[in-house]
């Protein structure tokens, strides 16, 4: 199998690398890029784990060949804060209201949240659990993780006020 | 959504304290398994049956070893040379045990059961050559489910073993014929509980890197229990327990089946053993679903005998649960804790039972969070039945038998004591109470005779054994609290947090124990290097055990340090008090010292110390917990059923529980709401199904499909907080939400139908079943 070498900015950096035409995008980012924030839970794109933002969009990274994402500009759970060591309002609200526990699910999570209220930012309760159903959590029973939007839109809102 | 009285709180136990593995989780620089990467690391990947049951005619490695970038391909003839047994150490030496090894040589078993393993440097590499390895199967005539394991003359699992029946443990009381003849009301039904498994989000996987210079074995895993994990891997590879390290960073989930070190993570050990090499094997999803373990899949009889009121006079229980092909430890189920504990919060005068377990060629049955639930299950379905028969409500029936606070302690017909510990009524009224229970009530015969709706209601009330004290080595934890000379505390602990938050929960009671704050303590667990053996963290023990352990630990440590400050400051020990870092004399605050000045002088100005005092400042416990804690629970929810679509949507949940002294009550609600939700996605969506056949028919997430935010309600949890006899007062709280739920659906959905005269007896009660029951009732 001949390699084909991809460049795409991940979380404002210039990245390269060679890949078989084969290899996921989720599995680039882990094992080429040392990006293991984003998981795989299923690989085959019902769990939402492996969710990262393809310029701009939540995709399942395991169902985008790294090939496609050539010339891309990525955000993975790594590049989602606004600087190292700080957390952004969605992570921030997920702590406050216990939406993770093992974790595991959690960057997916994170991210498809972050592109869900980009584009509503006040959802009502099930416009939430709607959003909430591409992703699986196995752990929280989801009470966390829908506290945790309604307390993201409240943190978005007071920054930006 | 919470009610707690946090009236006993402290400053940090029993406080909603933040995680402190929060942030990394957050921001991605979590460590599970499959981010660990070793210089040199192979990936394997294994070759499993397709069959169910077959003899293996031959099997042909030379294609897949001539790939290029393949370094072996691995059979039995290799790695099943010499090894321990495989058993967990809890069970190992069960006469029900089936020799277990690294690959199944000569007959398969189910579909899944591996033959080979292909190690490579590269997965993508290991994959490809594992399509390459050929195996020739003679197919057998598969054994499927309890009544083809059960028939006379069924084909053997295991013909060495003579029979399908690996466990049969009948205690059979004198005088139920007695009773039942005397009884107003005897009532018997059969209760059918579907084959489920446990779906943590990260599946297993191990990373074994083997040095031949110095002979040691370390092991990066995904696990609940280290320090099990390093016996059964120095066991099964004859690395000397010593040499074997065993690393859990971050677990993403396990609800049990990351409890005891399976077949195929020893199996990966062992060849990296054998080949002196650093091998990655981490299981796929449909590897997860068809071959790590399956649980539930249960069939349970139970005979009720009643007096005109109403009340228990006796019960006889028929239990049968599948145990797949290669079960590990005793056939890997829990059959004779349904008969042991079917007794629950009723008062019960007379128990008889029957426990069997069989083997089919099925997935192996493992611990799936309250692997005995079926006393729960069956008992609570069996309640809600046979109320109806005799017409009376299920509420009104559960008042009469409850175990109340003047009948304690009660004894069993089992012969375990529930001490005056539980409140079992007091859940009942309070579930009862907060889901509005008569004027639901009130309001589903209005829905059905005015619009013929079907709404319904369920209860379901348990007390569970936690943190079992009799089953060694599952009793002890060891804390090692270890104060550093700037004052900053490090504790050591052999627990296996995969989701519950220990690093926080346990530092809460360090912190508190010792005065100083959270942020100067930090817990070091799931590394068997760092930490002293214990028991791992399941059946709910780690709130009891763990933090036990810890109390114990750091009271020792705060003894020490008040014997120090006492020397320093010229004043008695037993005056002293400590709280924010500062250890003061009781009413003289501005008398006092730092606890960081104390831990200075501990280690750096040792000639303070007091007279013949060991220097340093720490303290290491073991606390083996006591034979059993209980904690108790009441459930209840409303439904409404779709009788055109077979819907079943869940209106209300409510919980009721008292699982003691909480430490964090978020992280408790947490364990609370995360197995409802796993036992409500247990009834109504998840089927693990074979085919008569053998041939597994969920093997993605869109076969076996999990409960996700739109399908699940508000959990509404409310808690009463009775202290356990135990230091901090703690019960355990990890498996009770998965326990208590799946009757409670299952009895409103039973409830609902039985407006139409519709009676249910089995799970799963997705959309189909639902409208099997009414279409064969006529409806
Ligand atoms: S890993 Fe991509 S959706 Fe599950
Ligand atoms: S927190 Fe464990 S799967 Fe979501």
């Amino acid at each position: 199998m001949t390699d084909q070498a991809i460049a795409i900015t991940v979380n404002g950096e210039r990245r390269k690398g060679r890949t078989e035409a084969r290899t996921t995008l989720a599995d680039f980012l882990r094992d080429e890029l040392a990006l293991t924030g984003t998981h795989v839970g299923c690989e085959h794109g019902v769990c939402g784990a492996c969710t990262v933002l393809l310029d701009g969009e939540a995709v399942r990274s395991c169902l985008v060949l790294a090939v496609q994402a050539d010339g891309a500009d990525i955000t993975t759970i790594e590049g989602i804060g606004p600087e190292p060591g700080r957390l952004g309002p969605v992570q921030q609200a997920f702590m406050e209201c216990h939406g993770l526990q093992c974790g595991f699910c959690t960057p997916g999570f994170v991210v498809s949240v972050t592109s869900f209220l980009a584009e509503q930012p006040a959802p009502t309760d099930d416009e939430i659990r709607e959003m909430l159903s591409g992703n699986i959590c196995r752990c929280t029973g989801y009470q966390g993780i829908v506290a945790a939007v309604h307390r993201a839109t409240e943190l978005i809102e007071e920054a930006t006020a | 959504m919470t009610t707690t009285d946090a009236g006993s709180a402290g400053r940090f136990v029993g406080q909603s304290v933040r995680r402190k593995e929060d942030p990394r989780l957050l921001t991605g620089r979590g460590t599970y398994v499959d981010d660990m990467s070793l210089p040199g690391m192979l990936h394997a990947c294994f070759v499993r049956s397709n069959v169910a049951h077959g003899r293996i005619v031959s099997i042909d490695c030379d294609a897949a070893r001539a790939v290029d970038g393949v370094v072996a391909v691995l059979t039995g003839t290799e790695l099943n040379v010499g090894r321990g047994s495989m058993q967990p150490t809890l069970m190992f030496e069960d006469a029900a045990n089936v020799a277990v090894q690294p690959l199944t040589e000569g007959t398969v078993l189910f579909v899944g059961d591996p033959v080979a393993l292909v190690v490579a440097e590269s997965r993508a590499v290991a994959e490809d050559a594992a399509e390459l390895v050929e195996v020739n199967i003679d197919m057998l005539e598969a054994v499927v489910g309890f009544d083809a394991a059960l028939l006379e003359g069924a084909p053997l699992v295991h013909p060495d073993k003579g029979a399908n029946v690996g466990q049969d443990m009948p205690v059979i009381m004198p005088g139920w014929d007695e009773i039942k003849a005397d009884a107003a009301h005897v009532v018997s039904a059969t209760f059918n509980q579907h084959r489920q498994t446990n779906v943590p989000m990260e599946t297993r996987g191990i990373v074994a890197s083997f040095d031949p210079a110095s002979g040691e074995l370390h092991a990066y895993l995904s696990t609940q229990n280290p320090h099990e994990a390093r016996l059964v891997l120095s066991r099964v590879t004859g690395v000397p327990e010593h040499l074997v390290r065993v690393t859990a960073r971050d677990v993403g989930g396990g609800f049990g089946q990351k409890m005891f070190l399976f077949r195929d993570e020893q199996t990966i050990g062992a060849a990296a053993v054998y080949l002196g090499r650093s091998i990655k094997w981490i299981e796929d999803r449909r590897e997860n679903l068809i071959a790590s373990n399956h649980a539930r899949a249960d069939r349970t009889t139970v005979e009720l005998a009643l007096d005109a009121d109403g009340k228990l006079l006796g019960a006889f229980v028929d239990e049968v649960e599948d145990a797949g092909a290669w079960p590990l430890g005793s056939m890997g189920g829990a059959a004779p804790a349904v008969g042991a504990y079917f007794t629950g919060a009723y008062k019960l005068p007379f128990l008889s039972w029957h426990a069997r377990a069989v083997w089919t060629n099925t997935c192996q049955r493992g611990a799936y969070r309250g692997p005995w639930m079926m006393e729960t299950t069956a008992r609570e379905q069996m309640v809600d039945y046979a109320a109806r028969a005799i017409g009376m409500d299920p509420w009104e029936w559960r008042r009469r038998n409850v175990v109340k606070d003047a009948d304690l302690p009660y004894t069993t017909p089992m012969f375990m004591t529930y001490d005056d510990s539980i409140s079992p009524d007091a859940t009942l009224e309070q579930a009862a109470q907060v889901i509005d229970y008569d004027a639901f009530r009130a309001e589903q015969r209005r829905a059905f005779e005015s619009e013929g709706r079907l709404l319904g209601v369920g209860l379901s009330l348990y007390i569970e054994p936690c943190a079992m004290g009799m089953m060694d080595p599952l009793s002890t934890e060891t804390a090692n609290v270890r104060v550093m000379p700037s004052g900053k505390v490090s504790v050591a602990l052999g627990t296996g947090s995969h989701g519950q938050g220990l690093e926080t929960t346990m530092a809460q009671v360090v912190a508190e124990e010792l005065g100083i704050d959270i942020d100067d303590v930090i817990v070091v667990q799931g590394d068997t290097a760092s930490s002293p053996f214990g028991r791992g963290t399941g059946g709910s023990g780690s709130a009891i055990i763990g933090a036990n352990a810890c109390r114990l630990a750091s009271a020792a440590v705060r003894d020490k340090a008040f014997a120090i400050a006492a020397q320093l400051m010229e004043a008695a020990a037993n005056d002293l008090e400590v709280s924010d870092g500062r250890i003061t004399v009781k009413g003289t605050p501005a008398r006092g010292i730092d606890f960081a000045e104390v831990a200075r002088v501990a280690y750096l100005e040792t000639a303070k110390l007091p007279e013949g005092m060991e220097a340093s400042l720490e303290a290491t416990h073991t606390y083996k917990a006591p034979p059993v804690t209980w904690a108790n629970a009441c459930h209840a929810c409303t439904v409404e059923v779709d009788r055109y679509t077979g819907l079943v949507k869940i209106l209300r949940y409510v919980v009721s529980e008292d699982c003691g002294k909480m430490i964090n009550p978020a992280i408790v609600d947490g364990q609370i709401a995360g197995g409802v939700v796993q036992g409500i996605g247990g009834v109504l969506f998840e089927h693990m199904i074979y085919d008569p056949d053998g041939n597994p028919l969920a093997t993605t997430f869109m076969d076996y499909l999990l409960p996700t935010a739109a399908e699940i309600p508000t959990i509404e949890i409310h808690h009463i907080e009775t202290p356990a006899p135990n230091p901090g007062g703690h019960k355990g709280v990890g498996e009770g939400g998965a326990i208590g739920a799946p009757a409670c659906v299952f009895n409103a959905v039973a409830d609902a139908l039985a407006l139409l005269d519709v009676t249910i007896t089995d799970q799963p009660l997705g959309p189909r079943e639902v409208l099997d029951a009414l279409m064969a009732a006529g409806h």
